[in-house]
């Protein structure tokens, strides 16, 4: 069970209001994914729902129980902290057990739920090293082991894989993913990066300064960005936005482009440019191409890996039509 | 990275600070040699270092004149005593200004600390007619109840610098595995401040040792710690170096031991996290 | 950032602390205030009566209590240059590298373990003592008149004492402070042509001014009070030469059982020590915020 409600929640610090009144639904079993850049409010939420910070109106239930005025102790979530937050002074084992402790579960028990979480994570060779004596993947998955032997009814995270490597992280994602999927459990994911959220998320939640912009599916954000700052934040590379008489053409005041809906052609094709910086990345080619017409900003391009195309070449690209997405002056998509 | 240095120029380094070094530590060198030498060698001229016959006399003669254990037990009660209640109400006091900062927190820690800057003498009168009239005076209970007062802004000073340094989240992490307040300060932050609140009771236990003032005008014959003890020794009758010598190694051995223990977090007690 | 519940939690958990201290300084601070606007001997209990400001006027005409104002003055500073000269001078050799820099620096820090009624009595006997101090017998050795310390500098000889304790203190302050400073710095300054001295005064001694501000600071307030040295040492003698003001209020209301004006003069202590302290906790506010 893990279902969770936020009614009209706010929250502001001082005179600074953080989270303007905001509605959410998330449903038992659900991996969610909070998305936004830094200072959205993001981590925020996430406290909130822990209850290491209180509301300021409004109400949070858990499995239709009422949640908003418990202490986070009492609401049967995990969470697993950007820092980890391991306790320094014990060893794996009491640190995974240190919640079934709590909850005043006797020995043998204990023993049988760290041993079977241990395994689960590959942590059962380190249960006796202390913290300091692991590497950081390691860390992560004893923060993790911590969090699953309470089966709590959701798990938190926050940014937990912006402390590892760059081939850490590819690996504790699918990680993470494979346990949501034998777990089950509901899971509540909070980042800045929108890879992960993309590949992991079952729905996504893009914030910006507290206001949800857009819930939805990965793909659903993908294609049907509701307004520019989705359709900027959602892909990689970003999403190229075209304003002026272009735009007007297509009675919008901005209309907007992936990468990878460009075709390039050195002959032929509907926008005329000089390719700039090009990005090889062997399975892929990046290319930045300036088409001072249309507009200031270099024009990215997804090609092939190995296209023959060259720093100063003139070059010409052509959109999909039925991929062009089309803004008003506001900025919020036209369909 | 340090530079290498020459040979000569360390030599000479070492040569003068031995030197300077010796020089300070001799008052205590000088006394715990005395304190081994007969009455007559204690005042003999030309003094001599180590070629005397060492005796062990001076000891027994201050154990047994004097009631010397019960001071040295006075000061130990008096000393851990004051220490470990003054820690335990500062320790959650500290985790109330450390982990749950306020707008008035700065302004409760400076208050605290004002507390301390007040000379004893302006509050001398009325804590020694109020210790007279509920009995307090001269009694191991009443040194306490003040020292723990006296010291209890560095004690909340100190555990507060280093509760500092712990990361919050690692308490939130225990408050979401289901730990009560009790338990988290207990089984996690108390375990993880060890290190801090190990030395500040060592430089609290010295600095009620050491103190002074409360315990000369506080005490008369029953509670006196050891500086009551040796402050008798003022007014003498008779040769008494080596007996002086014998008692002041008595008190001040334990807790010279301890301070050299604790020299690395005495800069950071006593100017309250001021310079680390 | 916190929720309402450690809110509570915390003032709950802070209370037992500020009560405590609130009623240590509210209590006796308040008494010692009204007792000094008393009549009040304690060996004429039940006289009590008004007395307005005479108590204050007997306590500051007294002659005794500008010996009193000078002499912890000439404490105070005496023992401040000494240590702060001392130290610093110190903290530059013991920065050195040099064999036995732990041992050293033990022995250098022992002296400020040594309860004052020690250091004070094994000073005054041992090696102040006109017959038979150690210092009598080195005076006798190069063929000089034994001099007798506590008879005729009685406050030198006290200041020399107390500051034999509080030297290891701003020592190891200073020292720890010039650890810190970065060793590029001085480098640098090497590189751009700047000899020892310039580099003593144009770099370490800035990076040190805050560290001995802060020893200043903790000393005074500390050194204000100095009382142990002085009662078994000179008993505030000879005369009123080294009755610095803690002891003269000891004196007046202890000794004399005059309460009244010993109160007086223990506001009048508070007043001085206030003005140290504001001083103090600024510096000590301004580290809070960094």
């Amino acid at each position: 069970m893990g279902r969770i409600i936020l009614e009209q929640v706010t929250k502001s610090f001082g005179d600074v209001n953080v989270i303007p009144p905001l509605d959410l639904e998330i449903e038992d079993g659900e991996f969610v994914v909070f998305v936004g850049p830094s200072g959205c409010g993001k981590s925020t939420l996430l406290r909130l729902i822990a209850g290491l910070e209180d509301v300021s109106s409004g109400q949070i239930s858990i499995d239709g129980r009422a949640a908003t005025e418990l202490p986070p102790a009492k609401r049967g979530l995990a969470m697993v902290f950007q820092s980890y937050a391991l306790y320094p002074h014990m060893s794996v084992r009491k640190n995974i057990s240190f919640p079934l402790k709590m909850a005043g579960l006797d020995q043998a028990e204990q023993n049988k739920r760290v041993e079977a979480a241990a395994k689960v994570l590959n942590l059962t060779d380190y249960l006796d090293r202390r913290p300091g004596q692991l590497s950081g993947g390691q860390r992560q998955r004893v923060a993790i082991g911590r969090a699953i032997v309470r089966e709590p009814a959701a798990f938190l995270f926050d940014e937990p894989l912006s402390n590892l490597d760059a081939a850490l992280r590819v690996n504790m994602r699918l990680e993470i993913s494979e346990l949501h999927n034998s777990l089950e459990t509901t899971m509540i994911y909070v980042t800045h990066d929108q890879v992960e959220a993309m590949t992991m998320a079952d729905k996504i939640v893009v914030l910006r300064a507290g206001h949800i912009e857009q819930v939805g599916t990965p793909l659903d954000l993908y294609r049907n960005p509701r307004n520019l700052f989705v359709a900027g934040f959602i892909g990689s590379p970003k999403m190229n936005f075209i304003e002026g008489a272009e735009a007007a053409k297509h009675n919008a005041a901005t209309i907007g482009i992936r990468p990878e809906h460009l075709s390039i052609s050195k002959s032929e094709g509907q926008w005329k440019g000089t390719v700039g910086v090009s990005e090889h990345l062997g399975s892929d080619t990046f290319l930045h191409v300036h088409a001072k017409d249309l507009t200031s900003e270099p024009i990215t391009v997804r090609s092939d890996g190995e296209v023959d195309i060259h720093h100063g070449d003139t070059v010409f690209l052509s959109p999909q039509d039925d991929k062009i997405h089309r803004f008003d002056k506001e900025g919020l998509r036209i369909s | 990275m340090a530079r290498a240095v020459t040979p000569a120029r360390k030599a000479t380094v070492t040569v003068f600070a031995w030197g300077v070094g010796l020089l300070i530590f001799f008052p205590i060198l000088w006394t715990i040699l005395t304190s081994f030498k007969t009455e007559a060698e204690a005042i003999a001229s030309p003094p001599s270092f180590v070629g005397f016959d060492w005796t062990l006399e001076n000891y027994s003669t201050v154990m047994e004149r004097s009631n010397y254990f019960l001071h040295f037990l006075n000061s130990v009660v008096i000393s851990v005593g004051s220490t470990l209640i003054g820690l335990l109400v500062a320790i959650p006091a500290a985790w109330s200004m450390a982990f749950v900062p306020g707008k008035r927190t700065k302004d409760v820690l400076m208050w605290m600390l004002s507390t301390k800057m007040l000379p004893p003498v302006g509050v001398l009168i009325p804590i020694y007619l109020i210790f007279r009239d509920t009995g307090l005076l001269d009694t191991r209970t009443g040194l306490v109840i003040v020292l723990t007062l006296i010291n209890l802004p560095i004690i909340v000073w100190m555990l507060y610098t280093y509760f500092k340094e712990i990361p919050v989240d690692i308490l939130e992490a225990a408050r979401m595995d289901g730990a009560s307040l009790r338990a988290e300060i207990i089984y996690v932050l108390t375990p993880m401040a060890v290190p801090g609140i190990a030395s500040t009771l060592l430089l609290n236990i010295i600095l009620a040792w050491n103190e002074a003032f409360w315990t000369l005008n506080l005490t008369a014959a029953n509670a006196a710690p050891l500086t009551a003890f040796i402050a008798s020794y003022s007014s003498p009758e008779g040769l008494f170096y080596a007996k002086l010598s014998a008692a002041s190694t008595m008190a001040i051995a334990p807790i010279l031991i301890m301070g050299w223990f604790s020299q690395k977090q005495l800069v950071r007690g006593l100017t309250f996290g001021a310079v680390k | 950032m916190a929720t309402q519940h450690s809110k509570s939690a915390a003032r709950f958990m802070i209370s037992p602390a500020v009560l405590l201290l609130l009623g240590w300084m509210l209590i006796p601070l308040s008494l010692t205030l009204y007792f000094s606007f008393l009549r009040y001997n304690l060996l004429m209990p039940g006289t009590e009566e008004w007395a307005g400001f005479l108590n204050y006027r007997f306590f500051l005409t007294d002659p005794a209590f500008f010996d009193a104002i000078w002499n912890t003055l000439l404490l105070v500073g005496g023992v401040l240059v000494i240590t702060i000269v001392g130290g610093v001078l110190l903290a530059l050799l013991l920065d050195q590298p040099f064999w036995g820099q732990g041992i050293v620096r033990i022995l250098v820090i022992a002296p400020f373990f040594v309860m004052p009624t020690v250091s004070a009595l094994v000073w005054k006997n041992m090696f102040m003592n006109p017959v038979n101090g150690l210092f009598a017998f080195l005076a006798k050795a190069v063929g000089l008149e034994p001099f007798d310390f506590l008879a005729h500098a009685p406050l030198s000889s006290i200041i020399l004492i107390v500051a034999w304790g509080w030297l290891p203190f701003a020592t190891l302050i200073l020292l720890t402070a010039l650890q810190s400073l970065d060793s590029e710095q001085l480098e640098a300054a090497e590189m751009d042509g700047a000899s020892w001295l310039s580099r003593f005064f144009y770099i370490m001694l800035p990076h040190l001014s805050r560290a001995i501000t802060v020893v200043i600071l903790i000393q005074t307030i500390f050194l204000l009070s100095v009382f142990a040295e002085i009662l078994v040492t000179t008993n505030g003698g000879p005369g009123t030469a080294t009755t610095n003001l803690t002891f003269l209020v000891y004196a007046q209301s202890l000794l004399q059982f005059d309460v009244g004006a010993g109160s007086a003069g223990g506001v009048v202590a508070i007043i001085l020590a206030n003005i140290v302290a504001i001083f103090l906790m600024r510096m000590i506010g301004k580290n809070l915020d960094a």
